[in-house]
């Protein structure tokens, strides 16, 4: 069973503390989302699990032991929300991709091994050859999943990975988050403002309000009935949700029976 | 194609061709002219200028100019060899916060910064007599002098990208830190250290002319420029051109390098972006529009805005990227209408084509464009016209940082729109300017007109933005992705002003969205935009069940929302939008579409208007689509 678990996890840069002691479990193949205002520490916390931000209290565990940021052995792995910037605009697709694999490995089995990533994310393997400019915003995003793959993770941090691109390749990008943990049982810290998304691809949602997680649970229950005001708060500025109310005979969003997925 | 452009100017083509000599004469100078050079003419000792010695000879009647032609490679040589220990030092030192962490890397770019603030000169100087007179003293002295600068250079590149998510992806994936400098790091900031490097080889050469001319650079029997110079300085008086022969090969080969490296910079220091930089200011700057045929101006009462056939048109050298392709459309006054579309499709130019706020090259045409009861294409005082544009039309852009100049307070800056278009006094413009932050509901409207946009929270600048809008009475409000940037719930409070500033002044508005469900919130009607077009036109309450063009069915069940079913698929479309510059015959949309046939592929369908004013431009309107679409992956 493995599992990344936040203990307690507090980051400071100087006197302003971004993180207060957040505790957080995601559990082998399950998607957690985390949602919250930009400035609540969202990014911070996936940051903070790859070593790019500072701890300054707690732990980050996974199977119980510290999450490793050095040397070759990554399982901890992220996909950042701009695919214009995570990707070197100066090298080929399958260099990018190759660069995180853990083993060196001979020419043809890194050129199968890029193709068998490409194929997940449903991308050609002739893409290999090519350099990020010639990719549109979701293929981006999709090269930058592969090259997560890569590192063969057991947890992928998702931070904002559909905010930047077109609503028509969103819904691509979210088909291939759910397929790839059906497929490939990964668990996932999926990161979003837009708590659509975030019910439509998570088992459970945590709230996160001002560095700390004020509500926590199975997405039916927090987005069906929250217990926190800010949680309510999120839910009624939800666009569409006035049209909705408005639209008096159609069922109400936040309570009844939302069908659980398989 | 760049190499190309830096030949294509002037500079570019001088400097370039005068390098390409000097290292010519560098490389062949010694084996073609050596013997000539070191011939003794005991008939001519420091003779002046003859048929036999062009620019004279020396103490031992060696041939000068023969000599100064021998003398470029020794000097071409140093300069380089001093300018690659400046560069590879200047890469390490620069780099160091990459390589060894922060902490150590703060107190390297400390100590490079205390080396920076001393003369270039000096530092030469004291290196020069650390490591002895003589060549190779000479080229580690310029070298290690030029360092520092180099290593400012190299961190403040390295610095503007490490803050890159590739670097942090590559960290994540375990990629050393060397590796990241050499793959990363380098490639992306080669260009301007390139053409830094060319500069400082020509600075290297003039410091070297005058280590050598002092005695401190190359010594007797070798001779670089500068030698020669101090040579030639003793009969300064007698034959000026002793001296001034190799002093004219310095100034030429520092010319070549410099005006090279002045070229580089201009052709790959500012990327020139295709298609059209965003005004930032909420003024009207006078846009340039050419109307084919200013036709009568058939404003309705109660037509706040009507366009008709609107096209801009971005020319390139081969094919012009055609990014709006005719679009008709009116509002009424007070009414709200959306604009829905994916990025691409020609909903922003619209809207900028509207506002006037394209500019060269951009062509914009229309057959009319009337606002407010004024023929927009119409000739006339584009002045008094820009003024009424301004306190009549609100602009309102996704990104309020650029909005606002960042070295002016806010306050003034909205006061300035008073000043200028309504001649207010400067007083009395603040005032307003107070109220109006006021009326957006900006909280303590006197303390925050005196803050600077950077205090300010994106929701806030937001706010100031619409504000700015409402210092004129705006008939229309143009408000281009206003919400995207911003949070979920400062969203919400932002669309809520704009539905008050519309109760409370009866404007209408043109909102360009790519989000759905932010324009069925606030539109009364809704605007699908494809590839340059209008491609349906209904009511927003019926965008989600009613719509008839498959794109806009598409579209609208692409996005999740609080009702989608868990258990299937999202919708996707797929295949890719048309490329702007490359429209095909038929309809734009035929190769996405699942309904498509030979006649969708042939023939562009008309936009029709049915007897509800509903518009829609497909030949397959309304048809049933095939159910298992869903899976396709775009």
């Amino acid at each position: 069973m493995s599992v990344l678990s936040f203990r307690d996890v507090s980051v400071c840069y100087g006197s302003h503390t971004v993180l207060k002691g957040v505790s957080l479990d995601i559990a082998q193949g399950e998607i957690v989302g985390l949602v919250g205002e930009s400035g609540s520490g969202k990014s911070t916390l996936a940051r903070a699990a790859v070593g790019l931000a500072p701890l300054t209290g707690g732990r980050i565990l996974l199977d119980d032991r510290p999450v490793p940021t050095r040397g070759r052995e990554r399982p901890v792995q992220m996909v950042f929300q701009d695919p214009y910037s995570s990707l070197d605009p100066r090298m080929t697709v399958g260099e990018s991709i190759a660069e995180a694999m853990r083993e060196r490995l001979g020419k043809q089995a890194r050129r199968a091994e890029i193709a068998r990533l490409l194929a997940l994310v449903h991308l050609d393997a002739a893409r290999a050859d090519d350099r990020p400019g010639r990719l549109s915003g979701g293929q981006r995003q999709r090269v930058a999943l592969a090259r997560a793959l890569a590192a063969r993770p057991e947890v992928i941090l998702a931070d904002e990975i559909t905010s930047a691109l077109d609503v028509s390749v969103q819904g691509a990008v979210l088909n291939l988050v759910r397929e790839m943990r059906r497929e490939l049982d990964l668990s996932l810290l999926f990161i979003s403002h837009n708590l659509a998304v975030v019910r439509y691809v998570a088992d459970r949602v945590a709230v996160m309000y001002d560095g700390e997680i004020v509500e926590h649970g199975p997405t039916t229950q927090v987005l069906g009935s929250p217990q926190h005001e800010y949680t309510r708060h999120l839910l009624t500025a939800v666009p569409g949700a006035a049209h909705r109310a408005s639209a008096g005979n159609r069922h109400d969003v936040l309570s009844p029976t939302p069908k659980e997925h398989t | 194609m760049r190499a190309a452009r830096v030949l294509l100017r002037p500079v570019g083509l001088v400097g370039f061709g005068l390098l390409v000599l000097v290292l010519l004469v560098a490389v062949f100078g010694p084996v073609l002219w050596d013997g000539r050079a070191t011939v003794v003419d005991t008939g001519n000792l420091l003779a002046g200028p003859s048929a036999g010695h062009w620019i004279g000879t020396d103490n031992l009647g060696r041939d000068l100019f023969f000599r100064v032609l021998v003398a470029t490679r020794l000097s071409i040589a140093l300069a380089l060899a001093a300018t690659a220990i400046s560069m590879v030092l200047g890469i390490v030192l620069g780099a160091a916060p990459l390589l060894v962490g922060r902490r150590a890397g703060r107190l390297v770019m400390g100590a490079v910064n205390v080396l920076v603030a001393f003369p270039g000169l000096l530092l030469v100087l004291f290196f020069a007599v650390i490591f002895g007179v003589g060549a190779r003293g000479a080229a580690l002295a310029v070298g290690l002098a030029g360092a520092p600068a180099f290593a400012r250079l190299c961190h403040t590149l390295i610095a503007g990208i490490s803050e890159r998510d590739y670097i942090a992806a590559a960290r994540i994936a375990g990629v050393s830190r060397l590796r990241i400098l050499l793959r990363h790091a380098l490639p992306n900031i080669a260009q301007p250290l390139i053409v830094n490097a060319t500069m400082a080889a020509g600075g290297a050469l003039l410091t070297f002319a005058g280590l050598s001319f002092l005695g401190l650079g190359v010594q007797a029997p070798s001779y670089d420029w500068g030698k020669l110079m101090q040579d030639g300085l003793n009969g300064i008086y007698v034959h000026p051109l002793a001296a001034l022969g190799p002093g004219i090969a310095v100034i030429l080969a520092g010319l070549a390098f410099n005006l090279t490296g002045e070229a580089f910079a201009a052709a790959f220091g500012i990327d020139v972006i295709p298609g059209v930089v965003r005004p930032r200011q909420v003024r009207n700057t006078p846009g340039k529009i050419r109307g084919s045929g200013a036709t009568t101006a058939s404003a309705d009462a109660g037509t706040v805005l009507s366009v008709e056939d609107l096209r801009v048109t971005i020319p390139a050298a081969r094919n012009p990227i055609r990014a709006v392709r005719g679009v008709t459309f009116a509002i009424r006054d007070g009414e709200a209408v959306g604009v829905v579309g994916e990025s691409g499709s020609g909903k922003s130019m619209t809207a900028l084509a509207l506002a006037q706020l394209i500019e060269e090259p951009t062509r914009v045409e229309a057959n009319h464009l009337v606002f407010g009861g004024e023929d927009l294409m119409a000739a006339g005082d584009p002045e008094s016209r820009r003024k009424r544009l301004g306190t009549s039309l609100a602009v309102v852009f996704q990104d309020p940082m650029t909005s606002f100049n960042p070295v002016h307070r806010v306050g003034p800056q909205l006061a300035e729109v008073s000043r200028f278009h309504q001649g207010l006094s400067r007083r009395a413009a603040f005032a307003r300017a107070v109220d109006r932050l006021r009326a957006v509901k900006v909280r303590e409207p006197e303390r925050r007109a005196r803050q600077y946009p950077f205090e300010f929270s994106g929701g806030m600048r937001q706010r100031a933005m619409i504000g700015m809008g409402l210092m004129g009475t705006p008939r229309l409000i143009i408000a281009d992705e206003p919400t995207t940037a911003l949070d979920v719930t400062v969203q919400r409070q932002v669309l809520e002003l704009l539905t008050e500033v519309r109760r409370d002044t009866g404007a209408a508005l043109l909102l360009i969205s790519h989000d759905v469900s932010v324009v069925t919130d606030v539109c009364d009607r809704v605007l699908v935009m494809y590839a340059g077009r209008i491609v349906e036109e209904l009511p927003a309450q019926d965008l989600r069940t009613l719509a008839r063009h498959p794109y806009t069915r598409a579209l609208v069940a692409a996005v999740p929302d609080m009702e989608t079913d868990l258990t299937k698929p999202l919708a996707v479309i797929p295949g890719l939008p048309i490329d702007p510059s490359r429209v095909p015959p038929g309809c734009a949309f035929a190769a996405r579409c699942p309904l498509a046939d030979d006649h969708c592929r042939a023939a562009e369908p008309r936009l029709q208007a049915d007897a509800a004013g509903n518009r829609v431009a497909c030949h397959k309107a309304g048809q049933a689509l095939p159910t298992d679409t869903a899976e396709v992956t775009a």
